[in-house]
């Protein structure tokens, strides 16, 4: 299949990236009009898996990073506006170091008790 | 330059059905900037997916909201279901697409009545209620249940559709189709919802897309995007035509949101006639392994479905981004610039449901 | 079921349910089931309110909310836990952020089961609560009485 082609297949197309490419593939996105669908973050063995999904018309493709516990990512609210929520969410539940979200809730978006609940897997 | 003042809208309000709570910066009556503070429904469901095994989770992603019930499991499952390339008969695609459109519609008729009560046009209320009630008869006459039916299961759906009760029901929507034309016209003519309504709450295309915003927030400012175009269930031998407007304001995102009333009743009566025989289950084996990301168009908007596996019967993560969280941001814009006494009214043109936004 | 001299006001509060048993709760009160015919009015007020609905399970950050709405209630008061998780945490009972039913903030005089809860059960917990807010109603004018006469 094309690259076009597995981006109008369903589930789409999921393409892993390093951190330092977040940016500028971001950037890339917006001047060619892509619209952001969602940002959301698994966690495995001390490491976060995060996807940055984004669609064009019926076409949808994810960009993944992989990154330790401890490694800072870069916002890219200030590249689209409504990634603030998806951000936030991500440092209050699960602890992913993400610089300059613009606005920054202070881990107050949900205002919950337990501190990153999804930082670490329980099995039950 | 005018004083400022914060007020606080919510979580307990006679016009919201559900706790949201905005700061409301103000200068004089004019909402200068809207701060929103969310969590009082934030349970923590995703976590389960640590404790239930993977058919139990179709039980949980139902009760994400009770009101977008169905849909939420039917995208679960049909995400597990690519994982694990099962082949769901079609008879059961097209049960599902029949018990979506069916709730599209009971969606938007609860969200018409509500918008009704918030102008004060209780018999309205009274009455889209009313209409509701005969799909909710339908609903329980086939799945046993009114608002969560727990009908999906992995690998199909788990209650057939007997022959005589479907052509009732689509006697019954074939008669519907009057009385929901004599309501939207009285409600899309009437006087003081055009005064309130019409030039109130502008969205532009270039807004809507650059916030992320879907569903008929989406489309009534222009832009013609339908996941159901995708082909999903039994929608790829559908016509499916997006209701789209071009203006952006709150009467455009009513318009589009009753345009896709008789959309739905359309679409019910291509699945009548084209309903297959056959199964409506296949069994299915094993432990799903892998990732996909599944999209489904809920009455509110494109819902994203992300499910990961990892060949054991507990998944590694369950994410369900809804529409209302993407509307958030475009309903924030909407609300700059708005007067104080038009903030109910444009929260419920975004059709919000808080509980699906949280999780 | 008790007859009552005036009819009790509802206010409904949405914890953090679902939204199941809230649309139950908005369908009583509107044709086909209609609780108004047994004299009950839905009021958005907690200062007129008499018996308070609430759906859904309280974590921490509707704790306080749900107290306050107690507390503004005039007495005598009758709170109704409507839905499985209203009642003990229901699904989600084992998630992080709930700390259980209703009970564990206020006292519930009235329990209906159901996920979501049927409107028939809502009403029979509705006339129940009707029934406990006669005989609150009748012991709290007789307290006063003997308060007057002692003072």
């Amino acid at each position: 299949m094309t690259e076009q082609e597995t981006m109008t297949a369903p589930g789409g197309l999921i393409e892993e990236i390093p951190v330092q490419d977040l940016l500028p593939r971001v950037i890339e996105k917006k001047i060619a009009n892509w619209r952001l669908c969602q940002i959301c973050a698994v966690t495995l063995q001390g490491l976060y898996e995060l996807s940055y999904s984004f669609a064009d018309g019926y076409e949808f493709h994810t960009l993944r990073l992989v990154i330790g516990s401890d490694e800072e990512v870069p916002s890219i609210s200030q590249v689209y506006d409504c990634a603030f929520l998806y951000e936030n969410e991500m440092r209050e539940l699960f602890g992913v170091h993400i610089q300059h979200i613009a606005p920054d809730m202070q881990d107050k978006l949900y205002r919950i008790d337990t501190k990153t609940p999804f930082a670490e897997k329980r099995r039950g | 330059m005018a004083k400022q003042t914060v007020v606080p809208f919510g979580p307990q309000h006679p016009v919201l059905p559900e706790p949201i709570h905005l700061d409301l910066v103000l200068e004089d009556e004019t909402v200068v900037e809207a701060v929103p503070s969310i969590g009082y429904v934030h349970r923590g469901l995703e976590k389960l997916v640590e404790k239930k095994d993977f058919n139990e989770m179709v039980y949980v992603a139902e009760r994400i909201c009770g009101i977008c019930s169905f849909m939420h499991g039917m995208g679960y499952c049909e995400a597990v279901e690519h994982i694990m390339h099962v082949d769901v008969p079609a008879r059961a695609k097209y049960l599902r697409t029949l018990w979506c459109e069916m709730s599209r519609l009971h969606s938007h008729l609860l969200w018409l009545g509500l918008l009704a009560d918030a102008f004060g046009f209780e018999s309205l209320f009274m009455q889209s209620w009313r209409m509701r009630e005969k799909i909710l008869d339908m609903f329980e006459a086939s799945t046993g249940g009114r608002v969560i039916f727990s009908v999906n299961r992995i690998g199909g759906v788990l209650k057939d559709i007997p022959p005589e009760m479907l052509r009732d029901f689509l006697k019954r929507f074939d008669d519907m189709g009057a009385d929901l034309r004599r309501l939207t016209r009285t409600f899309l003519d009437d006087y003081s919802v055009n005064e309130r309504l019409r030039d109130v709450g502008f969205l532009t295309k270039e807004q809507a897309l650059s916030l992320g915003a879907v569903g008929p927030m989406l489309r009534a400012s222009g832009v013609c995007y339908d996941v159901r175009k995708t082909g999903y269930a039994a929608y790829g031998d559908l016509e499916v035509e997006p209701v789209v407007s071009t203006i952006g304001d709150s009467y455009a995102r009513c318009q589009v949101r009753i345009g896709e009333l008789f959309q739905s009743l359309d679409l019910i009566r291509q699945v009548g006639e084209k309903m297959p025989t056959g199964p409506i289950a296949v069994p299915v084996k094993g432990n799903p392994e892998g990732e996909f990301f599944m999209r489904c168009e809920q009455p509110r908007g494109e819902a994203v479905y992300y499910v990961r596996a990892n060949g054991t019967k507990n998944l590694d993560r369950m994410r369900v981004r809804t529409p209302t969280f993407a509307n958030i941001p475009a309903m924030l814009q909407t609300l700059k610039g708005s007067q104080l006494a038009d903030v109910p009214l444009l929260i419920l043109t975004i059709d919000p449901c808080i509980s699906c936004t949280e999780r | 079921m008790a007859k009552l001299n005036r009819s009790p006001w509802l206010l409904h509060y949405d914890g953090s349910s679902c939204n199941g048993c809230d649309i139950e709760v908005l369908a009583c009160l509107t044709p086909v089931y209609d609780v108004e015919r047994f004299g009950v009015v839905n009021t958005g007020n907690p200062l007129h309110a008499d018996i308070l609905l609430i759906t859904g399970g309280i974590n921490s950050q509707n704790q306080a909310v749900v107290q306050q709405i107690y507390s503004q209630m005039p007495n005598p008061k009758v709170v109704v836990a409507v839905g499985a998780c209203a009642c003990t945490g229901g699904i989600f009972k084992e998630c992080y952020n709930i700390h259980g039913g209703v009970d564990t903030t206020i006292p519930v005089d009235i329990y209906v089961p159901g996920c979501a809860a049927r409107p028939e059960s809502i009403i029979d917990g509705v006339v129940k609560a009707v029934g406990v807010f006669q005989e609150k109603y009748e012991k709290y004018v007789s307290e006063n009485k003997e308060r007057k006469r002692s003072s």
